[in-house]
């Protein structure tokens, strides 16, 4: 994959893991199963993830860990779903938010 | 569904699995929930030798000590139960708190709890502080270190802390260029052995600096760094250009505290300790008896440290539902005597101010 990817590590060790395809703004990319949406993206060089609701600013994910919200989106048609605790499934769909996210009626 | 149990422990840190391991061991039913996918807390993310006391595990790494926490939760599997990706959402009347998780929300009963949340990183205000490519420095710890991905090529340090200071370290490690580390001090903040690593390896050391602006519109491109003076008030005309594509924000953690807040546990500011902390006694008892807490989330301190008030509130917890015990009382006096030694060097002056203040406090000082 992607060079941001740790090839070598002098004290760990990254196991084998499967590999999945999604996609994002319907866009076909691949990632790691299990790993956070917010890693598998930034791995394929995606770092914006969502739009600020009032001043429209660029925003990425912040802590990783699932306390700031810096990093919501819309996966599968669910909004606000922070995506650095969210593990990758095979054919997810993630979507950009903008704001608070749309629901449709 | 609910579950009830006899001890109940919030956040799987080293804190949390140790206060759970001496509970359960003790023998008391006990319950532990952590909201991610793996226990251990900061220590799943730390590859360098820890410092410490070399009882309790000082010079091994922090990810071989979370596994050794974790082992010794096994051994006591039939009376403790652990529960990942849960998160505890809220303390109610009556001994009662909810548990949440992907699958459903539950309510627990339980006779103590003990909080061990750990800590929040600090953020810092400058102009374009929210663009994507600024990260805090967990952040920068969990998507390089538990998921393999650097956070990019070329990164700008913001703090000389020891957190500061070993996560450069780290990403020195995991192949990325540390292209400067900016500290408004005039002295670098961290122990000595963690900046001489990184001076030995050519990071150029901005101190008396701080950042005024991340350059770029759509994520990171740069940073205007400028020199401060004894106020910390910039030194006009003293700004500097420097291309990275992301930025770490290492300035400092404040303890973890809406649960306490939510149980109605009195609150108390410390700066030494990071900021608001419930007042507790020398058992790890805040001012509501049904809760104990431990680790950071009592204030900013270090791995071993929380594992040894961990072992305290155990123990103490333990004694709440089952009376007395010789077997409690001594690890609660080895765990105190070890503390004593571990803060009683020069590095835990501060410390030693905090924890008198809150102890004060509660007169017990
Ligand atoms: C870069 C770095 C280097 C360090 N180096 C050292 C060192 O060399 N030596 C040393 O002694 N210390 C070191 N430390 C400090 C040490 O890691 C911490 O002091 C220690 O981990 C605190 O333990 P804790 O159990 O209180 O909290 P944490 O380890 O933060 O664990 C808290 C846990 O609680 C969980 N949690 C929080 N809220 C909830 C909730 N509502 N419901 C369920 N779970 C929840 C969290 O997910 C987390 O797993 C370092 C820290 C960092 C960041
Ligand atoms: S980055 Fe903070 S919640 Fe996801």
């Amino acid at each position: 994959m992607t060079s941001l990817r740790i090839e070598h590590h002098p004290v760990l060790n990254f196991p084998e893991r499967k590999i999945v395809n999604f996609y994002f703004e319907g866009k076909q990319y691949q990632g790691y199963e299990g790993e956070p949406v917010a890693a598998a993206l930034h791995a394929a060089g995606i770092r914006t993830l969502r739009r600020s609701p009032q001043k429209d600013r660029a925003r990425g994910f912040f802590c990783a860990i699932g306390r700031c919200s810096s990093c919501i989106m819309e996966i599968d048609g669910q909004i606000n779903t922070m995506t650095c605790i969210t593990p990758l499934a095979e054919g997810m769909h993630v979507k950009m938010q903008k704001g608070h996210g749309h629901i449709e009626p | 569904m609910s579950r009830n149990t006899e001890v109940f422990v919030i956040g799987g840190g080293p804190a949390g699995l140790s206060a759970a391991h001496v509970a359960a061991k003790l023998g008391a039913t006990t319950l532990l929930v952590d909201d991610s996918a793996r226990v251990g807390g900061q220590l799943i993310k730390q590859t360098h030798r820890f410092f410490g006391s070399s009882n309790r595990d000082a010079g091994i790494r922090g990810i071989t000590i979370a596994d050794k926490l974790q082992q010794d939760v096994k051994e006591v599997s039939d009376r403790l139960t652990v529960l990942e990706n849960t998160a505890a959402v809220g303390f109610y009347h009556n001994k009662e708190a909810g548990i949440l998780s992907q699958k459903a929300y539950e309510r627990v009963t339980y006779q103590t709890a003990i909080v061990c949340t750990g800590a929040t990183e600090n953020s810092l205000t400058f102009e374009n502080n929210d663009l994507p490519g600024i990260y805090g420095a967990g952040g920068v710890q969990t998507l390089m270190n538990v998921h393999g991905i650097k956070p990019g090529q070329k990164i700008l340090m913001i703090g000389s802390g020891n957190i500061g200071l070993i996560v450069s370290y780290q990403l020195i490690q995991a192949g990325v260029e540390v292209v400067g580390l900016v500290e408004g001090m005039p002295t670098i903040g961290g122990y000595l052995v963690h900046a001489s690593k990184i001076r030995r390896l050519g990071v150029p050391i901005y101190t008396s600096h701080t950042i005024l602006k991340a350059l770029g519109t759509e994520g990171v491109e740069g940073a205007i760094l400028s020199r401060v003076d004894e106020k910390f008030q910039p030194v006009p005309n003293t700004e500097l250009e420097i291309k990275c594509d992301c930025i770490c924000l290492a300035v400092g953690l404040t303890p973890l505290i809406d649960l306490f807040q939510q149980a109605q546990c009195r609150m108390v500011h410390v700066g030494e300790l990071g900021g608001l902390v419930p007042l507790h006694d020398s058992s790890m008892r805040t001012t509501n008896p049904e809760i104990f807490v431990a680790g950071d989330a009592s204030g900013i301190e270090e791995a071993t440290t929380a594992i040894l008030a961990g072992r305290i509130a155990g123990a103490r917890a333990y004694e709440a539902t089952h009376g007395k015990s010789a077997q409690a009382e001594a690890i609660v006096a080895e765990a105190r005597e070890e503390l004593r030694t571990l803060r009683s060097g020069s590095t835990g002056e501060r410390i030693r101010w905090g924890r008198e203040r809150v102890l004060k406090e509660v007169g017990e000082c």
